[in-house]
């Protein structure tokens, strides 16, 4: 070897793969504000589409009149629900199993549900017509306590059900009832509580609130008549799932339908559902024959297209006196909206909120989830988490908590007394999910060590002292979190959407010259998968991840997949890109074995190439091996190297993390400033440390916003109060505390290179961790739960009720 | 979230601007920096048919000391009045303020004058240009009157301002060297408008209050000049009793809309603890 042939260590560098801080390779486009959003499409003859929505939560409509509208230069068509009759998308099929109206059908059940949708030759005069629809309205009582559906005088929201007693998940028990999902042994756990030492009961609400990406949802829809072809650009997180419903419904072959999602400015699960927008614009381009563009205002976006959380969950939990815990029993009262438009895997109608026994060894548990309409917008959708975990995080992290104040012991000394043991994986829980790895112990010590937690409680200890005297008018709390996710839906013996199993695929297609182009069913909103889902195939076949193309989103390319949400894509994608490099890494072998005229069995792997096993000299690099694929391809074998993987996934992956929260609060005005935040995240293999950073740091910035303030709240009359940034909170980078990250490494055993998905495990381990810092500084005055959102005059409220005013 | 269809107008002098007003009377609105207008028009709150940037307009800009009067012209930006030195060492409440409001971007558009003419109770400079008792210059077709800060505000959005009418400068009276002063403001982030704030300037002599005036933001459908609370505070050494009456007498007057920022009673609270924190560090600030 001369001093010129780079050592193995510097091929390996050379490659950026797994484990490398690789810069985000999208982010060039980005920082020069030359990504291509679904508004930035401008088609020939282009015409744009904006809703006429009802002012009112719950109403009949009486009569809608476009003539005026009509009249007004530029307007091309008014759209109602009558029109959309004619081609049978007056109502629509939602991912839960319910239906919904694309555009009001004789009533309203929320405000600014769409009523109507006006075409004109831009969104000026598509504006100004809006105002000239007239509609009549006759006003209904209004139902938006979800406490109080079930009511037996509460008002009919779908009349459309009428004697419709069998819903999408069995029997439905009154007219605003939807489903009641029931897991676990009852018995068992009555038992339990009969028999414990201690229990305590809590009301656990998580409030409203909504995913609100930069981008709001859009479309361009434009059908060729010619071709009898349509095309749809939107922002879609699942585009093949997409051109599937739209197929469906629209009857027109799937294969002439091409479903485009291009840069999307983030999703957090807002961008998985369909919505009347996207039905409208296709129907109108049917209709006018010309591309039809629409695109949500901001207000828009928070008060109709998904909210996400509204769970209220009455928490029970039965231990020991010693604090071991014995039995769990949730009852879990969901607010649907007017309509059931959860974007779950079908058969699950409250997500995988069995994941709620969290990381605790629970003997036994029992969950009800009763889903209930209201007169709020329709979704359910899950806000940058697993379906429903962030929900069940939340819920058992509060009611860990609430039971070490009840046995006076350390919160976290409780949990590390309950942990599942490394040694008990895989884990069965008691609502039946398989645990696939952990290793909680060593997270949580390392977390308490590095965060100082005993010199902490001591400190806050001699703060409360100092508060009681009167020397200060400040207030300490800890907030700890352990949280145990559940992601990667999903394996296809339980997972599917509207039938389609929920496996995800690639394509790698390696050309002559050694460079490739990928194709994946994710589709990336700001995860980086352009980045990552190189370095991942860098590393397998050992080609340098700058001379691999990622490409996702497109229908016609893309392999079918079923998009990125649920931290899904690492888990599925993450391991189908790693099978396909298998296969022409196994391929690769057999061309390098002709080449070298050795036996493929005689060959070893060696970062980038093949070696002749014990004679590291004789070897060939990838980039010959492709030459050779396609120059000289050895007899018997087919020319070309490329491969495509669909993988279904035997298990979903379960990330955890120990999380601490350090809050100071001024009980004068409730501001509570965060001190210090650690995240301690184990999301197995790390592909790309520099991005799960990025990806903690968001989603942490989001748990924080959602536990200090952020909220879709409505008045008793079903108005939707705070809908736009005036008062919906995003932090700015003023209000969001410094994150301090860290993490363990506890690799998935059953993923092919043992990865798990972190995307949204900030989110579902944050929102705790701030809500239980709240809480355990008010616990020395009596306190036991305060609910979310913990804004400021909420805090100060609750520090008044607790006598700190003095 | 698009505005209706409107005539713009730039007018290169305060004349020819009164003119298009009074040809066009309630139809027409003048034109600033457009960070309170803008919005208001893109959710059809306000749709005027004619709008009058004031920004051509040269002589509606600039800082200027007149004896022991500054004038600052109706469109000085928030971000000119954070960079005017001659403000900072005579008038440092505006600085204070002034960085309290918006974000960069907003504070390089917003002036001065549309702060204050807007008549929305959220903005913070009206209740400082009250605690400070500055007058308002509005020249109108029959030439200039001058009316004071505490007297303009009438209600939200309605003001002592006649359609035709343009408010060209603001006249702050110096206080004197050696005040202490604050501006306290209650937000949730930034950018928001206040929950509750509270200006405060005072002089001191020999430990004892001699001048204090007060003024709060956002707690009432107008800002709110808190003359009594000022008038308790005035010969007091500050001591905690004449305090907490002086905080009673400003909590008294507010009457604050409930909303996300919170209900009334809270905001109430926090126009007390904005008065009581303002008067800490303006008291630390005073000389004397
Ligand atoms: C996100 C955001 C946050 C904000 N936060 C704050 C805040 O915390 N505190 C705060 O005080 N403000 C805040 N503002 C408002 C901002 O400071 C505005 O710039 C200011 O209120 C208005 O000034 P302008 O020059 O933009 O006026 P414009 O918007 O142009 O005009 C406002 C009104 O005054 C009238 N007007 C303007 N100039 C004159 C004049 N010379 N004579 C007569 N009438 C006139 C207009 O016709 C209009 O009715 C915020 C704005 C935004 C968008």
């Amino acid at each position: 070897m001369n001093d010129m042939t780079p050592t193995r260590e510097q091929r390996e560098a050379a490659l950026e793969g797994m484990g490398c801080k690789r810069k985000r390779v999208e982010d060039i486009r980005f920082t020069q504000g030359k990504g291509q959003y679904v508004d930035d499409l401008k088609l020939p003859g282009m015409v744009f589409g904006d809703f006429v929505r009802s002012p009112y939560a719950h109403a009949k409509v009486t009569k809608i009149d476009a003539s005026e509208a009509l009249k007004l230069p530029g307007v091309i068509a008014v759209l109602t629900a009558e029109d959309l009759k004619g081609v049978n998308l007056a109502w629509m099929p939602t991912l839960a199993g319910d239906v919904q109206m694309v555009l009001a059908d004789g009533k309203v059940l929320y405000q600014n549900q769409e009523v109507a949708f006006v075409v004109a030759e831009n969104r000026y005069i598509a504006d100004d017509a809006i105002q000239l629809v007239e509609v009549e309205y006759e006003e209904l009582p209004v139902l938006t306590d979800p406490f109080k559906s079930l009511d037996e005088d509460a008002p009919v929201l779908r009349p459309d059900l009428d004697g419709k007693m069998e819903g999408a998940h069995g029997p439905r028990k009154h007219h605003n009832h939807i489903f009641t999902w029931e897991v676990g042994d009852k018995d068992e756990t009555s038992k339990a509580f009969t028999e414990a030492d201690v229990t305590v009961k809590e009301m656990i609400s998580y409030h409203r609130t909504h995913p609100s990406p930069l981008e709001t949802c859009q479309c361009v829809a434009s059908m060729d008549k010619v071709k009898g072809e349509l095309t749809v650009w939107g922002t879609f997180q699942a585009p093949h799932v997409i051109r599937t419903v739209a197929s469906l419904l629209s009857t027109i072959p799937e294969h002439k339908i091409h479903v485009i999602a291009p840069d999307i400015g983030g999703g957090f699960g807002n961008k998985v559902g369909a919505y009347p927008g996207y039905i409208c614009s296709i129907v109108a381009s049917i209709v006018t024959g010309v591309p039809v563009k629409w695109v949500e205002d901001r207000m828009e976006n928070l008060s109709t297209t998904s909210f996400a959380r509204d769970y209220h969950m009455t928490t029970e939990i039965a231990a020991k006196n010693d604090g071991t815990v014995t039995g769990l029993k949730v009852h879990v009262l969901a607010d649907h909206g007017g309509f059931d438009a959860c974007a779950d895997p079908s058969k699950w109608p409250a997500g995988f909120f069995n994941i709620v026994t969290g990381s605790y060894d629970f003997p036994t548990a029992h969950l009800e989830v009763d889903g209930v309409y209201t007169n709020k917008a329709p979704g359910g959708v899950a806000y940058r988490c697993s379906f429903r975990v962030t929900e069940a995080a939340y819920c058992i992290e509060r009611g860990m908590d609430i039971l070490a104040q009840k046995l006076g012991m350390d919160p976290a000394d409780l949990r590390i007394k309950n942990f599942v043991k490394p040694e008990q994986f895989p884990y069965q829980s008691a609502l039946g999910w398989e645990y696939d790895s952990g290793d909680y112990h060593t997270a949580m010590h390392k977390a308490m060590d590095t965060i100082g937690y005993r010199e902490l409680r001591a400190e806050q200890k001699a703060k409360q002292e100092a508060f009681k005297r009167g020397e200060t008018r400040e207030i300490m709390g800890i907030g700890v979190s352990f949280f145990t996710e559940i992601v990667g839906a999903g394996p296809s013996k339980n997972c599917d959407i509207l039938g389609v199993a929920m496996f995800d695929s690639a394509e790698i297609r390696v050309h002559p010259t050694g460079s490739v182009i990928s194709r994946m069913g994710t589709k990336s909103q700001g995860q980086g998968h352009e980045t990552t889902w190189a370095q991942i195939i860098a590393t397998e076949i050992g080609i340098p991840a700058d001379d691999i193309m990622v490409e996702e989103g497109d229908t016609d390319t893309a392999p079918y997949g079923l998009g990125t949400y649920g931290s899904r894509s690492t888990p599925v994608a993450g391991a189908a890109i790693a099978l396909a490099a298998r296969k022409i890494r196994n391929k690769a072998q057999m061309i390098a074995a002709h080449m070298l005229e050795v036996s493929e069995y005689d060959l070893e792997w060696d970062v980038d190439g093949f070696q002749v096993k014990g004679n590291p000299q004789a070897r060939k690099s990838m980039k010959e091996i492709a030459w050779a694929a396609y120059h000289a391809p050895p007899q018997g074998i087919e020319p070309g190297l490329e491969a495509v993987s669909y993988y279904d996934p035997p298990n979903m992956t379960y990330p955890f993390g120990a999380y601490f929260c350090v809050m100071d609060i001024d009980v004068d005005t409730g501001v509570a400033k965060t001190r210090r935040f650690y995240a301690l995240d184990d999301c197995g293999t790390r592909i790309n440390p520099m991005i799960i950073e990025g990806q903690v740091h968001g989603g942490l910035t989001e748990a924080f916003a959602i536990a200090m303030g952020q909220e879709i709240r409505y008045d008793e009359t079903g108005n939707v109060m705070g809908a736009s940034f005036m008062d919906f909170f995003i932090p700015t980078a003023v209000e969001t505390p410094h994150w301090e990250t860290d993490h363990t490494v506890t690799p998935s055993p059953h993923h092919p290179i043992g990865a798990k998905g972190v995307g949204e495990s900030p989110n579902v381990g944050g929102v705790p961790a701030f809500s239980n810092a709240v809480n355990d500084a008010f616990q020395f005055l009596g306190s036991t739960h305060i609910q979310m959102p913990h804004d400021a005059w909420r805090i100060w409220q609750a520090a008044k009720e607790l006598g700190a005013h003095g | 979230m698009i505005p209706g269809e409107f005539t713009y107008h730039r007018p290169s002098s305060v004349a020819e601007a009164v003119a298009i007003l009074v040809s066009h009377g309630d139809e027409a609105r003048p034109l600033s920096g457009g960070h309170s207008l803008i919005p208001m028009m893109k959710l059809r709150m306000a749709a005027p048919e004619h709008l009058v940037d004031l920004g051509g307009i040269a002589d509606l800009k600039g800082v200027a000391e007149d004896g022991d009067t500054i004038t600052v012209g109706a469109m000085t930006t928030q971000s000119d009045l954070i960079a005017s030195e001659l403000l900072a060492a005579k008038l440092p409440i505006v600085r204070e303020t002034s960085e309290l409001i918006a974000d960069p971007q907003i504070r390089y558009l917003g002036t001065l004058g549309g702060n204050v003419a807007n008549g929305d109770p959220g903005n913070d400079m009206p209740a400082l240009m009250q605690c400070l008792n500055a007058d308002y210059v509005l020249t109108g077709p029959d030439g200039d009157r001058r009316v004071p800060a505490r007297d303009f505000y009438e209600a939200a959005y309605f003001t002592a301002l006649a359609p035709e009418e343009i408010l060209t400068s603001i006249r702050i009276p110096v206080p004197p060297s050696g005040h202490g002063y604050a501006y306290e403001k209650l937000k949730r982030k930034v950018g928001d408008y206040a929950t509750a704030a509270a200006a405060v300037v005072l002089t001191m002599s020999g430990g004892a209050v001699s001048t204090c005036s007060v003024a709060l933001t956002n707690v009432a459908d107008t800002p709110l000049f808190a003359k009594e609370a000022g008038e308790i505070l005035t010969g007091s050494s500050l001591d905690s009793d004449t305090i907490k009456r002086a905080v009673a007498a400003a909590e008294a007057i507010t009457e604050p809309a409930s909303d996300g920022r919170g209900p009334a009673e809270y905001r109430t609270k926090m126009a007390g603890v904005m008065l009581e924190r303002a008067l800490a560090r303006a008291a630390e600030r005073a000389q004397g």
